[in-house]
């Protein structure tokens, strides 16, 4: 990677965790909404804010930085109680994020569409103008409080504001000093922090600036108290702390004298600040001062427009005239530009959330991308004691080389003298063999963690668009996470993120009934969706559910029926289960089907692809009023697997383990037909049968025995009759290129040790035909 | 590095909490030759670094989780050990009245994110008076 490109995906990255902990935050916020929110928290928000504007304006990502300035202002209003956090406030910022994230998406590809840039122009104005009402304050009451100007100078904005907030209400001030040993002083202050914090706010932590001998230092921390001062005084027992009280002088009448304070360090401020700007060679605008600019239309986005501000947002006022509805047609509007730019299409008419799902998930499609909820960066974060552990066997792995190579040398010293004892030369050779092998593996093992990843970030992600996707739809939804620490490769966390949009969006658009029918049915007002992940052996399972009102599977049928998916024989040989997952076959839905059904099916073959391309299966369980569920099943990792090799008609084959369940050797005369299929009775249940040289075309041995591998997936079971067994190796899956890669039943290929390669067989899609078979076989 | 004929480098203390940025002006900075950038996150780092190096010259973002750079600031001015090492303040737009407050405490200088490695260049050298 080049420079530039090398910096990009380090803003990306950094971006996106940003972004990613502003989320996490701002679902804490949604979900308490209604109560006071923690001044920590947003204070977090806002930090994030701030970051993030710092970081884009260092990269020179100019909308980035201009929306993140302006949630930072709206924050700050919000810390500073200049502004109550209303729905209004809270669906703007979680708007906000949003944006910012299709503004990353956009910087990583190093692109910058119109309509995005519109929807931050609209979107930033709406942030300035959100409670731009109550901004004059007459009096400012830090003032009254007896505070030394050199430590008031030292205070950042917010934490002058946090002072100010405190002054006002009325709360008691102290002044907590504590002196401490240099080497461990983040500790001593951590502890006296969490003794300080459930008494009242530490409003600043300022460093002494008297010297505290060699190896000390003393802070002076700025608090205010929630208790009596003889509780504070109590609870600081045993503390290196002491306790100073700061006087507040009275309101009334105002003292004038002290609120000369300030405007002294400001006037130094002003002269210094003289001195040094022309010193500073900086190329760019923005070191303008942004006041003397004249402010500019509502829609122009030039280079500096970065600095727009709260400042001329009351010019900006008169976009903003405009009713909720206007704008949110506007929102609409734009979000329809930025996916595609072809002219809206007819059917683009109907109500808006149609128009988004109606698309089939196209992976690294462009459309999705205000919708997607995959990550941006291909960083995996790795605990360090992983690596540790990954450092430690390769220094292992140097000793065995190093044995190695002293019996190369051993034995070269020996060439021309006897051999002594060729035995114990084999000895030694297979003891390092053994440990070379143990320590590839732990290798292996340990690489294949680093490459994990907790569901839970592709979870959080999803938590925010379904919020999003919820309000879209006039729908009332609980959205409920379980599991998300549960782990997958970093691959197939990132994979997942798409299809499982797609079915939450289609549980929350067309599963979940409106409030009111639901109410009417007798169920909750809310409707309920839920994400669950768990792990189960080498494979995991999410499960997307919902409470809504099913799939009517008649309604399915009768479509497949009339697309000439399946004929008239074969709908009246299927269970229930199989005529509901007909909606995963491709052509099934279009955006017609969507009303005329109860809704489901939207690109559902798509989604079913994509599983299926990470060795997955996907299965849909549903009961008419009761809601419907889709689990997926997925590999815990692709990376390297451990697989079965198989001999069939002098070809080998390799299976995946993970989906092996069992072996059984069986005579020919062991297996029935019934129905024109071969079965086996395995423990007095039917077990499909599939004799894999039949499947694939080869010629058929006739043995006196199968060796029968009996494949797995959910709930799918299947017999695959094989000619020899040959043993189990790990082996690292290659994808088929080019035209090989449609071919039914092979997932990809692999290479063996002794340098064969083998195509490794696809359970999922051989479950699938043997499921098929049973379809067809009326 | 440390070799008994090399001359001693300068030491350059950053601290800055946003992880690009910060290796950004290190790197930046260690592209003058005789240059060793110490980076690190957090002003309690920073105090605890203080003592332990002789710094030419100390860079420090204003806004930081645990001490601001305010009074990273004063307490490097008020301290005789320290006070006469050049520091310079990296601010983002919009927070003059941080940064006024910071060149008031005693700051040399101020660079407004985003800025050019050039300028960051120029001032470093100027400070430490390298040709």
């Amino acid at each position: 990677m080049n420079q530039a490109g090398k910096a990009l995906a380090e803003f990306v990255a950094e971006g996106t965790e940003i972004l990613e902990a502003l989320g996490k935050d701002l679902l804490v916020l949604d979900q308490q909404r209604g109560t006071d929110p923690e001044p920590d928290l947003i204070n977090g928000i806002f930090r994030a804010a701030h970051s993030l504007k710092g970081l884009s304006a260092l990269f020179g990502q100019e909308r980035i930085s201009k929306l993140a300035h302006q949630a930072e202002d709206l924050l700050d209003r919000l810390r500073l109680g200049k502004l109550s956090l209303d729905d209004q406030v809270l669906d703007s910022l979680i708007e906000t994020l949003d944006v910012l994230q299709a503004l990353l998406a956009e910087a990583s590809r190093e692109v910058s569409s119109d309509a995005l840039s519109g929807r931050v122009t609209e979107l930033g104005t709406r942030l300035a103008n959100l409670g731009m009402t109550s901004a004059a304050v007459d009096e400012d009451p830090l003032d009254r409080l007896e505070l030394d100007a050199q430590v008031r100078a030292v205070f950042t904005e917010y934490e002058e504001h946090r002072l100010r907030e405190n002054v006002r209400r009325g709360v008691a001030l102290f002044r907590v000093r504590a002196a401490f040993d240099l080497s461990d002083f983040d500790t001593g202050l951590a502890e006296l922090n969490s003794r300080l914090k459930p008494l009242g706010e530490v409003v600043s932590t300022l460093p002494s600036s008297e010297p505290g001998g060699a190896s000390g230092i003393a802070f002076d921390l700025i608090f205010g108290a929630k208790v009596p001062e003889s509780e504070l005084a109590a609870k600081l027992q045993g503390t290196p702390a002491q306790l100073f009280a700061l006087r507040v002088r009275p309101a009334a009448g105002g003292a004038p004298a002290p609120a000369a304070h300030a405007p002294v360090a400001q006037s130094v401020a002003q002269g210094s600040r003289q001195s040094a700007p022309p010193s500073v060679e900086t190329p760019a605008a923005p070191k303008k001062p942004r006041k003397k600019r004249a402010p500019k239309g509502g829609g122009a986005e030039t280079p500096d427009a970065v600095t727009e501000s709260p400042v001329q947002a009351p010019l900006l006022r008169a976009v903003e005239q405009a009713s909720p509805e206007e704008l949110t047609q506007g929102v609409l509007e734009a979000m329809r530009m930025g996916e595609s730019t072809s002219p809206p299409r007819a059917e683009l008419a109907g109500p808006p959330v149609r128009t988004l799902t109606d698309e089939p998930v196209s992976p690294r499609g462009p459309r999705m991308e205000n919708e997607s909820a995959r990550s941006l960066t291909q960083t995996v974060r790795v605990d360090i004691s992983r690596l540790d552990a990954l450092m430690n066997t390769v220094g292992e792995l140097l000793l065995i080389k190093a044995n190695l190579q002293r019996m190369v040398e051993a034995s070269r010293q020996q060439e021309g003298s006897v051999m002594l004892s060729s035995k114990m030369w084999g000895q030694e050779l297979s003891r390092e063999t053994r440990q070379l092998e143990r320590k590839l593996d732990a290798l292996q093992q340990g690489l294949l963690e680093a490459r994990m990843v907790p569901v839970g970030q592709v979870f959080d992600r999803l938590a925010r668009l379904v919020r999003r996707i919820a309000r879209d739809a006039g729908k009332e939804i609980d959205f409920v996470i379980g599991g998300g620490d549960v782990e997958l490769d970093k691959l197939i966390v990132e994979e997942l993120s798409d299809p499982l949009m797609h079915i939450i969006r289609n549980a929350i658009d067309h599963g979940a009934e409106s409030p009111e029918a639901r109410l009417a049915a007798g169920k909750s007002r809310r409707a309920r969706v839920s994400l669950r992940a768990e792990q189960k052996g080498n494979h995991v399972v999410i499960e997307v559910s919902d409470d809504g009102a099913g799939i009517d599977e008649l309604g399915v049928r009768d479509m497949a029926l009339r697309k000439n998916l399946i004929t008239e024989a074969q709908a009246r040989e299927m269970s229930r289960r199989e005529l509901l997952n007909l909606i995963f076959l491709p052509g099934f839905s279009t955006a017609r089907s969507v009303s005329e059904l109860s809704g489901r099916g939207v690109g559902l073959d798509v989604v079913k692809n994509n599983i299926g391309n990470l060795s997955g299966i996907i299965d849909v369980w549903s009961e008419r009023g009761q809601g419907t569920a889709f689990h997926l099943t997925l590999p815990v990792t692709l990376a390297i697997i451990r697989a079965l090799v198989v001999g069939v008609s002098g070809r080998t084959y390799a299976v995946p383990l993970n989906s092996v369940l069992e072996i059984l050797s069986v005579k020919p005369s062991e297996i029935r037909t019934v129905e024109r299929r071969e079965v086996l009775d395995v423990r007095g249940t039917t077990l499909p049968l599939m004799r894999l040289a039949r499947q694939f075309g080869h010629p058929e041995r006739q043995n006196d025995r199968h060796f029968v591998v009996v494949a797995g997936l959910a709930q799918e079971r299947l017999g695959i009759a094989v000619d020899e067994l040959q043993g189990q190796q790990d082996i690292v899956v290659k994808s088929l290129g080019g035209r090989l890669q449609g071919v039914r039943g092979i997932s990809g290929a692999a290479d063996l040790a002794n340098r064969r390669t083998v195509l490794v067989l696809d359970v999922g899609a051989l479950l699938e035909e043997g499921m098929s078979l049973e379809r067809r076989r009326a | 590095m440390g070799g008994r004929f090399q001359p001693m480098k300068f030491k350059i203390l950053i601290v800055e909490d946003s992880k690009a940025s910060r290796e950004l002006i290190a790197a930046t900075v260690e592209s003058i030759s005789g240059l060793e950038a110490i980076a690190t996150s957090s002003g309690f780092e920073a105090l605890k670094l203080l003592p332990r190096h002789r710094f030419d010259l100390i860079i420090t973002d204003i806004n930081m989780p645990d001490i601001n750079g305010l009074e990273l600031i004063n307490f490097v001015k008020k301290n005789p050990n320290y006070r006469d090492t050049p520091l310079f303040i990296v601010t983002t737009e919009g927070r003059e009245k941080d940064r006024d407050r910071g060149l008031a405490l005693g700051a040399a200088e101020y660079l407004v994110k985003p800025f050019s490695p050039q300028s960051l260049v120029g001032l470093v050298r100027r400070y430490l008076k390298l040709a």
